[in-house]
């Protein structure tokens, strides 16, 4: 198998250069996802950036992301491969007169008539491919059997055609919120990331990043406020994504400081529910709504 | 062959303090540190990380123990022996130490600055210089309290928060933030001192033997009784997560093998695209089965922290009770319900509750057997056939009464009762604990911990 990095170093360059900034952890376990040619676990509360990891990982090698994205009820259906049973059945009712059903079961289960779904295309792929498997925790536990099958050999089987193996091993992600805690045999098969929250001088590094536009005393005094949110006791702490949009924001409003006023005015963009921003003006000394 | 004897004790290490490593795991750990330059302690960290830890809350057991295992420095850190220091400087309060003003001063700029690596080289000066108590134990030890004393970094934040603010307005927001960063820094300069410490002591005696009393359990294990404040804190911030995970599983749950009512026209609806026959069935969603939630809780000092917690876990998990009604007493009884309307922030509510609540008659000491009668009395429509009753508490009634009668009367007319005691199964029936002989009423569960909790809650809904 040929490896898409040369080091740990060089996972963190190459991340850097599509605009993801990674710590030493991160570009570690990346490189070791690879090297050792086993699937990513990331796991870490919502918006701290996992998807994205997958992302910039596929931009930063030139592979193509294939998403499965997972839901309540995913089936082998909609993850592997289907057949295509419309087509299958148009086929047999437009057979010319006097064929032979063996012909026409040849015929039916072939290439042509073959759904295939994110995770057979990802292992029939000869090109580089990241599989990002989204959201693992939302699926049902019959889909974890699922995967383990595919993601320990990455080969699939259909009956009627035989054995897929993989040519090209894809390079694997997996992401989970922990809504449900994964099942012991998934995680034992896979290299496991916590994303956190990112220290506040990573942050800096990511608002400068992504809103260029922004001052760096404003970017400090941003990052080290959203550190203070979520050091609070909230229902949700703010994301890099929230910081992100607050930065944003800021630049919509042209404000050039962080100070009571303005934090109290575009609260609403950080903290989603009544009983945080109520909690973050008082532990804060904000003004209140009605005073503003 | 060092390095596999000491790989191979890590995970031993790791499998003692409760961590499931397993073989496979073991072994993809080895493989990943062939793949990668040894030289980086740092990346030898994540790579154990990401092939042995699975789970966040082992993160902190796990990062005690490679830090034992895998020491950063030798001695002094300075590289060839150990120098002899046969009279380890006293810190004195009256004599100025112009040794530890310097390190003071220098651990000023550092925390200004947030300077990481050179922090880490302070504390490894100071506890090279002040961590070694007096060389009169046979055994040398080293003290974290001691180096704590000698460069006692909480004397340093006035002078540190004015350096920040610089003349900007006290008391407002950027005081609050500025406050914020400097405590975190102090906080992860303590860690670093207790964690040099523990390199030291392993130095001098063996990892082995360290790693027994430095490693904690992990925090769904955690002792709720024993909880430090710190633990408490991080503790709440399990709860929701907690909630979250338990209401996907229930959820789950109720769905699993229990189809309704076939959906008539849904299934002839799909059967038109598979020429009317009909490939898949729809079925009618079943109604989830609600139990209402009734919670007797003990909210005496003893057991405080224990009923804030199995509180906070149960409103966060109202959507899966129809109603929830919550008493709390010490020797009187009151309905705290109002307390956690929805939106509420439930640490205030415990707080509030004990300062509102007309919990304490007279002693202010336990009675059970008075607040199981008050609640026969006052509350008799209460307890339905749909109820689940909960009583929380450790089930020491300070020799009073135990009113057995009522509390038979109210499990009867409850669906199912139980009866969580946080305390450890040895401790009950010892002193005035009545457990066993409220267990024959009511069935009594052990509940000390997050873990244990989470299981008696899935189980009830």
């Amino acid at each position: 198998m040929t490896s898409l990095f040369s080091s740990p170093e060089d996972v963190r360059t190459r991340l850097a250069a599509g605009d993801y900034l990674s710590d030493g952890h991160i570009a570690t376990t990346v490189f070791l996802a690879d090297a050792l040619g086993k699937p990513l676990l990331v796991e870490g509360p919502a918006g701290v950036g996992k998807t994205e990891l997958a992302k910039a990982v596929a931009a930063a090698t030139g592979a193509e992301l294939v998403r499965l994205q997972c839901y309540e009820g995913l089936d082998e259906g909609r993850a592997l491969y289907e057949w295509n049973y419309r087509k299958q059945l148009l086929r047999i009712q437009a057979a010319p007169e006097g064929q032979e059903w063996s012909d026409t079961h040849d015929d039916i289960f072939g290439e042509e008539f073959l759904l295939s779904r994110p995770l057979l295309t990802a292992i029939r792929r000869t090109e580089p491919t990241v599989l990002l498997i989204d959201e693992t925790d939302k699926t049902d536990v019959e889909v974890e059997g699922l995967l383990l099958e595919v993601l320990s050999d990455f080969q699939v089987t259909i009956p009627e055609l035989g054995t897929v193996t993989a040519a090209r091993r894809p390079f694997v992600v997996l992401t989970s919120n922990a809504t449900r805690e994964l099942s012991e045999a998934l995680k034992r098969r896979c290299l496991y990331l916590y994303l956190d929250y990112p220290t506040p001088e990573r942050e800096r590094e990511i608002v400068l990043a992504q809103v260029p536009e922004i001052t760096e005393a404003l970017a400090e005094q941003l990052v080290r406020t959203v550190a203070t949110l979520r050091a609070l006791d909230l229902k949700k702490s703010p994301s890099i994504a929230e910081t992100l949009d607050w930065a944003r924001t800021l630049l919509a409003l042209e404000a050039d400081a962080l100070d009571e006023d303005a934090i109290a005015r575009t609260l609403g963009v950080v903290l989603k529910h009544v009983s945080d921003q109520t909690r973050a003006a008082k532990e804060l000394g904000l003004p209140t709504a009605e005073s503003v | 062959m060092a390095l596999l004897d000491r790989h191979v004790g890590f995970l031993d290490a790791l499998r003692g303090a409760g961590l499931a490593v397993s073989l496979a795991e073991g072994l993809d750990a080895a493989r990943a540190l062939t793949v990668l330059d040894l030289v980086d302690r740092e990346a030898m960290r994540a790579a154990y990380a990401a092939t042995l830890v699975k789970r966040p809350t082992h993160r902190a057991t796990f990062d005690t123990l490679f830090d034992l295992w895998f020491p950063a420095a030798v001695g002094d850190g300075a590289g060839g022996p150990p120098a002899e220091r046969p009279d380890p400087p006293r810190p004195n309060l009256r004599e100025p130490d112009p040794v530890a003003d310097g390190m003071r001063a220098r651990l000023f700029d550092l925390l200004l600055d947030g300077d990481e690596a050179g922090l880490r080289q302070l504390v490894r000066d100071a506890v090279a210089t002040y961590g070694r108590s007096p060389a009169s134990a046979p055994r040398q030890t080293w003290s974290a309290y001691a180096v704590g004393a000698a460069l006692d970094p909480r004397t340093l934040m006035a002078g540190l928060l004015r350096a920040v603010l610089a003349g900007q307005d006290r008391g407002g927001l950027a005081e609050r933030t500025a406050r914020r960063t400097l405590e975190d820094r102090i906080a992860a300069l303590q860690d670093m001192i207790t964690a040099e410490v523990r390199r030291r002591l392993a130095e001098d005696t063996s990892a082995e033997r360290v790693a027994k009393v430095a490693v904690r359990p992990p925090l769904e294990q955690l002792d709720i009784l024993r909880a430090t404040r710190k633990d408490l804190a991080e503790l709440r911030r399990a709860v929701h997560p907690l909630a979250r995970r338990l209401a996907t599983r229930l959820a789950v749950k109720h769905k699993a093998g229990r189809r309704g009512r076939l959906d008539f026209r849904r299934t002839v609806r799909a059967s038109l695209s598979t020429g009317g026959v009909p490939v898949r069935t729809f079925h009618r969603p079943r109604r989830p089965h609600k139990p209402e939630l009734v919670v007797l809780c003990d909210v005496s000092d003893s057991v405080s922290s224990f009923a804030h917690f199995t509180l906070l876990l149960a409103y966060a998990l109202r959507e899966q009770f129809s109603k929830v009604r919550v008493f709390a007493f010490v020797d009187n009884l009151d309905e705290v319900t109002a307390h956690f309307a929805p939106g509420v922030d439930v640490g205030d509510a415990m707080r509030d509750l004990t300062s509102k609540a007309d919990v304490v008659w007279v002693t202010g000491r336990t009675n059970y057997g008075r607040a199981f009668e008050l609640f026969a009395d006052r509350y008799p429509e209460v307890i339905g056939p749909k109820t689940a009753l909960l009583i929380l508490g450790d089930a020491r009634s300070n020799y009073g009464p135990l009113a057995l009668p009522a509390l038979a009367k109210m499990a009867d007319a409850a669906r199912r009762a139980h009866w969580l005691n946080p305390e450890p199964h040895r401790d009950w029936d010892t002193g005035d604990s009545a457990a066993s002989t409220y267990d024959r009423v009511v069935p009594m569960v052990e509940c000390r911990n997050l873990a244990q909790l989470a299981a008696f809650i899935e189980d009830l809904a």
